[in-house]
């Protein structure tokens, strides 16, 4: 969807402003929104669907909430789409029903192997032979999908390069709606500054994003 | 952070934005932190999550990951030419030779600053980062300036951080659009030819591996 999370290219939002001594959360609440969504949002839905689920924040919240404010409101919109919770609950805070799940919760000694072992989004089914080599030329597809997708605005119906063939991979565009992971090709494509700044731009820089195979027309 | 930082850019006379007063007040964190307490019993009692492997997973991500572990690569690549040389080729073995391996670090691609090219990492679209190598993100890599402006203005974003940049130096921005996570490999700065591996490691900061700054030598 054209939302404001797809943010590349804008110039309103002024200077970078980093903080000294940032602290790795900032409160509290923090640390338990991180934990919960690591742990929870697989037994919910995918990834891909968790990331569209901020997207669907109404923009002005999305604009003045912090970052796990938008992982909290993507957990609990969640939990509620996939029947885990009711909205009374949500709202109340009390659970009407103790679901007693068949796995129970992970323990806390699963962590060490959840975390190192990483959720790998490779695939060795699927479309495997790529389309583009290193070196084609092609054109991101001038696409406006209402659903998710990771071809941002700023690239669409610009020329680039294939820069590298990374393999196949999970397709979020129907993953994030349970319509599968149709695992496909994904490229790092190579923009130049000019191609998509301008003239302006200065002649030496380079953009590169990594993008599907269905994002990409040969140029 | 200090003025100097922003002085003489155009962002820097950007109007205040209403939109980016984050809920940070003491009345909003206590709402949020009310609010998290109650989703967190909910998920505990429908089974989902135990309390004690969210303080697991908290412990884990404060104590045992952060840019610590990047610095080490860094460092290494820096004494050892044939290590090196497998980072840039596969970044994920190499990185998991020394140890760090993991979520949001499944396909790593590290990118090589040199005397004529500069690389600076974004994701314009939520705020992927490797957190294998360098923990989790600073909230200014999450905030709309830099998310937006990173990939139009690099050299403008650069000097919120006050490096400023030759015009003939290449500047290469990697928007993670996908589930490839990068990391910049600095250059190693001169006059440390004599300093040992763990010496190294030392002076490489979190910004220089996302391409913000340069490693500087200490004086």
């Amino acid at each position: 969807m054209n939302g404001v999370h797809d943010m590349g290219g804008m110039t309103c939002y002024g200077p970078v402003k980093p903080e000294e001594n940032e602290p790795i959360f900032h409160a509290a609440w923090e640390k338990r929104v991180f934990a919960m969504t690591m742990l929870g949002m697989g037994q919910l839905d995918t990834l891909d669907a968790f990331r569209h689920a901020i997207e669907r924040m109404d923009p002005t919240h999305y604009l003045s909430s912090t970052y796990y404010e938008h992982w909290l409101a993507a957990l609990e919109a969640l939990a509620v789409e996939k029947g885990v919770l009711t909205p009374e609950e949500l709202a109340t805070g009390v659970a009407q029903e103790t679901g007693k799940r068949a796995e129970g919760p992970l323990p806390p000694e699963a962590i060490p192997a959840v975390v190192q072992g990483g959720a790998p989004c490779n695939r060795v089914e699927g479309r495997l032979t790529p389309r583009f080599s290193v070196g084609d030329q092609v054109q991101a597809r001038n696409l406006n999908p209402t659903g998710h997708t990771r071809l941002p605005r700023y690239v669409r119906g610009k020329n680039g390069t294939i820069a590298q063939v990374h393999g196949t991979f999970v397709y979020p565009d129907t993953n994030a709606h349970g319509q599968g992971e149709q695992p496909q090709p994904l490229y790092s494509v190579c923009f130049t500054a000019q191609e998509l700044w301008g003239p302006d731009a200065a002649a030496t820089d380079d953009l590169y994003i990594d993008l599907w195979e269905d994002y990409l027309d040969p140029a | 952070m200090s003025d100097d930082h922003t002085h003489g850019h155009s962002a820097h006379d950007a109007p205040p934005n209403p939109y980016l007063e984050k809920h940070t007040t003491p009345e909003q964190t206590a709402a949020l932190e009310k609010r998290v307490q109650a989703l967190e019993s909910l998920l505990v009692a429908k089974g989902l999550v135990s309390s004690e492997t969210l303080d697991k997973l908290v412990e884990t991500y404060e104590n045992d990951l952060g840019p610590i572990n990047g610095a080490k690569v860094v460092a290494r690549a820096w004494v050892d030419p044939a290590y090196k040389e497998r980072l840039l080729k596969d970044a994920t073995a190499a990185i998991a030779e020394l140890g760090f391996s993991g979520l949001q670090g499944e396909h790593m691609v590290v990118v090589e600053n040199t005397p004529d090219t500069h690389n600076l990492v974004v994701c314009t679209l939520c705020s992927c980062y490797p957190w294998p190598v360098l923990g989790l993100p600073p909230a200014w890599f999450k905030d709309a300036a830099y998310r937006s402006r990173s990939v139009v203005d690099p050299r403008g974003v650069l000097r919120d951080f006050g490096l400023e940049l030759d015009e003939s130096t290449a500047v290469k921005v990697w928007d993670s659009s996908a589930e490839i996570r990068y990391m910049v490999l600095p250059e190693r700065p001169v006059g440390t030819e004599d300093m040992s591996e763990e010496e190294l490691t030392a002076l490489v900061s979190r910004d220089s591996m996302i391409g913000v700054t340069k490693v500087e030598k200490n004086t």
